[in-house]
């Protein structure tokens, strides 16, 4: 049976990497057609979207506010296409409202707007806000003795952000063990490397003295994603953190690793490029832009 | 008005502690936060009774600005309390993104407004937290202007929803409403009528301009209209615009910086709606330094002698012109 198990989980995951492929698709049209936005974060983190939203949270998109659903809260808005979506795809609301991001009179804020959309719980865009509101949901999920989770996204360069640390320190010794923090470690900012604008490292020591559960993964790797969130549940007395090593711009070449990439939306021949690359497995959109 | 004895006199902070306990009694979504000023807000009280709805944050007011917005967008009426300098001083983006934006149910209260941080300094001297809170969409902006309002405003806080701002002072002073006057946000009080001059106030300040205009009436026949604001925003355009109408003259008086507060409320109000020529007394344009809090308010233009002297030249200028 062991082999078999295997086999469907294999299959599983396929199907997740190829929504992830998808989603980073659907990023780059967005961004192409906004006209601005941020490529590089949106789709560094299209897998760990993907695990959250299509394996890991409990949560109804039928029912987007059910009570005992787990709460996502995005702090580094600015990746918010890839948010938007995950969210469409997994059903919250129509794909045909992905092509209005940015656009005047948009629910698709260029910044998460709390309940604009089904599924948008917080409003972000200055860095360094989201862990708090964790925290607070977290406390009122304790305080109302509920069992939902936590799941919070920050960037790597919003770390700088005083305010992520007034909140690590708080969280570190609040036993806030329904809190899972994931970190977009993908090593770039807006000016250049992290390690060159305000070095972060040791990262794992940091948070460790704050009393974090630290867990690092490679952050492209949905099984290793997944099973990290699984392995939070299972963490008490402290909350956990995940540092999701990823590549920015993952899956276009000539958006990898670049920090230039960071605030900057694809124009019309990079879009075809990169769309070239991505190649969903059906080879569909490949060939739709021979 | 009650007899001006120094046993009257109460500060708003303990009016806020008194009504945090009545509420944390009859409304379980309370929950209260402060940045480790538990004793100088007053919420101390809460905190021994209330210990699993109690947050202390440590001197963190970015991170109790999240933890509240948190907190209120998973049903819970959180009173975040600080010095008003800190907070919507220090945090004051988190509470625009994170709070207002997002319309969370939070109640932030600021003590220590105005000059009564007074011997610890500038510094510690909100002078510009009405400024800063006014211009923010989906916030409201009460001003209470003492005791008795105080526990009238926190109590109605907790009733309406969506995030708002209450400013409070620090010391002892004669209260001058009623313990069973009504409060509605929103809706300011015509405390004295008259038909000379409409005076328009918010928060203890008010104490000093019911003596200036009690001795105006004795001493220069002068008959004002005295206006208790406590609501910065939504304004009570009605209340106010229905007596400049009768007056034609106005005076605003504020324990704030002169610009940006209840006097530039008004002056909006009336530029647009009912121009008439307005003087405005406030801190000018500088900040505070340490010292007695009745020291301070006399030296920066504020004391119920400054009032008086600001209310005549507004009545003799206006008079002069009609």
């Amino acid at each position: 049976m062991p082999t078999v198990k295997r086999y469907v989980r294999n299959v599983q995951l396929l199907e997740l990497e190829h929504i992830a492929t998808r989603l980073r698709e659907e990023v780059i049209n967005m961004l192409h057609q906004a006209g601005s936005g941020h490529s590089a974060g949106s789709l560094g983190t299209a897998d760990i979207f993907t695990a959250l939203y299509f394996d890991v949270m409990n949560i109804d998109p039928a029912h987007p506010l059910k009570p005992d659903r787990d709460r996502f809260v995005l702090s580094n808005g600015h990746i918010c296409p890839i948010w938007y979506a995950t969210l469409a795809y997994r059903g919250y609301f129509s794909k045909t409202e992905l092509e209005t991001l940015r656009k005047t009179g948009s629910k698709l804020q260029g910044h998460p707007h709390a309940a604009s959309l089904p599924g948008v719980e917080n409003s972000s865009g200055p860095l360094g806000q989201g862990l708090s509101l964790a925290i607070g949901m977290a406390m009122a999920a304790k305080m109302n003795g509920e069992n939902h989770r936590i799941y919070c996204m920050t960037s790597d360069g919003e770390l700088n952000e005083g305010q992520t640390w007034e909140a690590a320190m708080f969280a570190g010794t609040s036993q806030l063990s329904n809190i899972t923090w994931i970190i977009d470690r993908n090593n770039i900012q807006i000016d250049g490397t992290t390690e060159t604008i305000m070095p972060l490292e040791p990262l794992r020591e940091k948070l460790e003295s704050f009393n974090w559960y630290v867990i690092e993964i490679d952050g492209h790797n949905i099984e290793e994603i997944i099973n990290s969130c699984n392995m939070s549940k299972a963490v008490t007395q402290r909350p956990t953190v995940i540092i999701a090593h990823t590549i920015p711009g993952k899956g276009v070449e000539f958006m990898q690793y670049k920090f230039s990439w960071h605030g900057k939306a694809p124009n019309e021949s990079e879009a075809k490029d990169a769309l070239k690359q991505l190649r969903s497995l059906d080879g569909r959109i490949g060939s739709e832009y021979e | 008005m009650p007899n001006a004895n120094e046993k009257d006199k109460k500060s708003q902070r303990d009016g806020f502690g008194e009504a945090l306990l009545e509420l944390g009694e009859t409304n379980p979504d309370v929950v209260v936060l402060t940045a480790d000023l538990s004793e100088s807000t007053r919420v101390q009280s809460f905190e021994k009774m209330y210990p699993q709805r109690f947050v202390q944050v440590g001197v963190a007011e970015q991170n109790m600005a999240g933890i509240a917005s948190g907190l209120a967008l998973s049903g819970k009426i959180p009173f975040m309390a600080s010095f008003g300098i800190f907070s919507p001083g220090n945090n004051w983006l988190q509470v625009r993104t994170s709070i207002c934006y997002s319309n969370a149910n939070v109640k932030i209260i600021g003590t220590h407004a105005g000059l009564s941080a007074s011997s610890d300094g500038a510094t510690h001297q909100a002078l510009e937290d009405i400024a800063i809170t006014r211009v923010l969409p989906n916030l409201t902006v009460i001003v209470p202007a003492d005791y008795h309002e105080t526990k009238k405003a926190v109590k109605a806080a907790s009733e309406h929803i969506g995030p708002i701002y209450i400013r409070l002072s620090r010391d002892s002073i004669t209260p001058i409403t009623e313990e069973k006057s009504d409060f509605n946000i929103g809706k300011a009080q015509i405390l004295q009528e008259g038909d000379d001059i409409t005076v328009i106030f918010c928060g203890p300040i008010g104490a000093g301009v019911m003596t200036a205009v009690n001795e105006l009436k004795k001493d220069n026949d002068i008959s004002c209209e005295v206006i208790n604001c406590s609501t910065i925003k939504p304004l009570d355009e009605k209340t106010i615009l229905g007596s400049v109408k009768k007056t034609g003259k106005v005076v605003t008086v504020e324990e704030h910086q002169v610009s940006g507060g209840l006097g530039g409320a008004v002056s909006e109000l009336l530029s647009e709606k009912l121009p008439v020529k307005i003087v405005r007394v406030g801190v000018k344009d500088t900040f505070g330094e340490s010292g007695k809090y009745d020291e301070l308010l006399d030296k920066y233009g504020l004391s119920s002698e400054h009032i008086g002297k600001a209310i005549v030249t507004a009545y003799k200028e206006t008079a002069h012109e009609q």
